[in-house]
């Protein structure tokens, strides 16, 4: 990055709230119905119909404000945002403007020097989403979907306080986390429940005012995010070091090109004409209602993650990703209660093994086809040294494919870990005689030829020997 | 404070309202009569006055999370001048 420049990040995230129905109407919310078939009288715009605030939306935006330390409005507005597009029925977004739901807060992050770093939150408030455009398959037309004209969105704005790419996506990130462990979003990118807007500006370097931002629409995985705010970072520099002007506009990130580029509908400089929606009242939220929410609140990210590292006495990065989601930390917590082989043990098996055939198999931990206290059983039986670490990794994929406990299938495959000392002598005295010239070569001095010996005897035995005990007898027999 | 033409031309756009040349002038004058009429208001102090959200003195009721709205596609796309597959088709609109 240019030394000369910084560069000022400000995040507009949009998070479709979990919610059965919308936000104004009793339509459906559910992701994937064929179109049209979940947009009411009330989502199309009809004459007559009147809006109704869904009671659910109200409590997530209230639970998310708790949680990022906001202030809670105890009264705020519905305003409509006036802008014609083919899949906005109305003509109108309902949105808030001047009373959001949601006032100042903030959250922490990680900078890029490692060091933690507070981002303030604006306000976050509550609005509906617009239906989708489909352009493919109806010649020189386009098709309007809007089964999701009308689904609940907390829109969360952050203050320009992120000054890199890197920090935005922590920052995201760290939303993305927080609504997942409120349960008030499932945050799928794929399906777009969880999107963002970035505002980019540089300025030189000691400048107290902004530069002229450049707003980046519709950035909908953490990837594109840092793809498209580094593109742009490059632009705008480029552009005023040759002596150009940044011009405030909405630019679109184009993924196939990795290019942003600027949005022809916007052009026309935003003038949305707010005004109060006559059609709905305020809302009015006491502190009764707050504080019964805040009751629901669970553990958040970062006090789970320091609870983590004290109560279990896990590795900070560990804790980091063990805390990242919900369902992942609850397992761990599990398994870790449960077993005797220690917290530490549970950690590298669930970020280590667990996860990896999570991954390979795309499914979620939730629906892990090993659950937490038949992975402790397993740890069990590693921790009384039954089996060696390595035999157990084999029991552990037997265990997902459905072949029993870890001691159903040790015991079916008899691969309980031969401790018995006089066992383990006479195989390594089979290895020593069978192996004259290592055993020669060894005695001179060659001592990197003790695994040679040891991986003779786990050969042998099928790996059921325990490594640290075969090392002991051969180092007391070649000695 | 009478509105200039460039005003009225863009209120006109935002409202995708079609404003022939030769009738802007009369616009003109016809909303700054009705802008100044309103402007009357600005005369009165509200210092002490909390902003109006609306004109009824009550909160906005709550209802349910419950979908309650059955599937009316194919009545409601009675109205829609083109459709296919369930899709509202309308002129392309590409970014």
């Amino acid at each position: 990055m240019n030394g000369k420049w910084e560069v000022v990040i400000g995040l507009e995230v949009h998070t479709q709230l979990a919610t059965n129905s919308k936000i104004f109407s009793g339509a459906s919310t559910a992701y994937g119905a064929a179109p049209n078939t979940q947009a009411c009288l009330v989502d199309l715009g009809y004459p007559g119909v009147l809006p109704v605030l869904n009671a659910e939306v109200v409590r997530m935006a209230v639970k998310f404000g708790l949680a990022v330390n906001a202030k809670v409005a105890s009264r705020s507005i519905f305003a409509r945002k006036n802008y014609f597009y083919p899949d906005l029925p109305k003509g109108y977004q309902i949105s808030q403007y001047e009373l959001p739901i949601v006032g100042h807060g903030e959250l922490f992050i990680l900078d890029d020097n490692g060091n933690e770093k507070r981002i303030g939150i604006t306000r976050a408030h509550l609005e509906e989403d617009a239906g989708k455009s489909v352009h493919e398959g109806f010649g020189e037309h386009s098709g309007i979907d809007l089964n999701r004209a009308g689904t609940p969105l907390l829109e969360i704005v952050s203050e320009p306080d992120m000054r890199s790419a890197r920090e935005a996506v922590a920052y995201m990130r760290k939303i993305h986390t927080i609504v997942r462990y409120l349960e008030v979003s499932d945050g799928n990118m794929q399906e777009g429940s969880f999107r963002c807007d970035a505002n980019v500006s540089v300025r030189p370097r000691g400048q107290k005012e902004l530069g002229t931002r450049a707003e980046l629409k519709n950035l909908n995985s953490f990837r594109f995010v840092e793809k498209a705010i580094n593109f742009e970072i490059d632009r705008q520099i480029a552009l005023i070091e040759d002596g150009g002007e940044v011009v405030q506009e909405t630019r679109l990130y184009d993924s196939d090109k990795d290019e942003t580029r600027p949005m022809r509908s916007k052009e026309e400089a935003n003038d949305y004409r707010y005004f109060p929606d006559p059609d709905l009242l305020p809302v009015e939220i006491d502190d009764s209602f707050i504080e019964a929410v805040r009751k629901t609140l669970p553990e958040l990210p970062d006090a789970k993650q320091q609870r983590f590292t004290n109560q279990y006495g896990l590795k900070t990065a560990d804790a980091e990703i063990l805390t990242a989601s919900r369902a992942v930390s609850d397992y761990f917590e599990q398994v870790a209660e449960a077993t005797t082989a220690g917290p530490q043990v549970a950690a590298n098996w669930v970020i280590g093994d667990l996860s990896a055939l999570l991954n390979k198999e795309g499914i979620e931990i939730k629906s892990s086809k090993i659950g937490a206290g038949a992975l402790a059983g397993l740890l069990d039986r590693i921790a009384d040294t039954t089996i060696s670490g390595k035999i157990a990794k084999d029991v552990f994929e037997s265990m997902w494919t459905g072949e029993g406990s870890a001691d159903e299938i040790i015991a079916a495959k008899g691969l309980t870990q031969i401790t018995d000392t006089s066992a383990l002598e006479s195989v390594v005295d089979a290895v020593i005689a069978a192996n004259p010239e290592q055993v020669a070569e060894f005695r001179a001095g060659k001592g990197k030829l003790l695994g040679f010996f040891v991986g003779q005897v786990m050969k042998e035995t099928g790996g059921k020997a325990n490594p640290g005990q075969v090392n002991r007898i051969i180092k007391q027999k070649l000695g | 404070m009478p509105l200039t033409k460039l005003e009225v031309q863009h209120v006109a756009m935002l409202a995708r309202l079609q404003l022939e040349d030769r009738d802007v002038d009369d616009v003109v004058a016809k909303l700054s009569r009705i802008v100044e009429f309103v402007d009357q208001l600005q005369a009165v102090a509200t210092d002490n006055v909390l902003p109006m959200a609306h004109p009824l003195n009550m909160s906005q009721r709550l209802r349910a999370d419950d979908v309650t709205e059955p599937n009316q596609r194919d009545f409601v796309q009675q109205n829609a001048p083109s459709t296919k597959e369930g899709y509202y088709l309308v002129p392309k609109v590409l970014e």
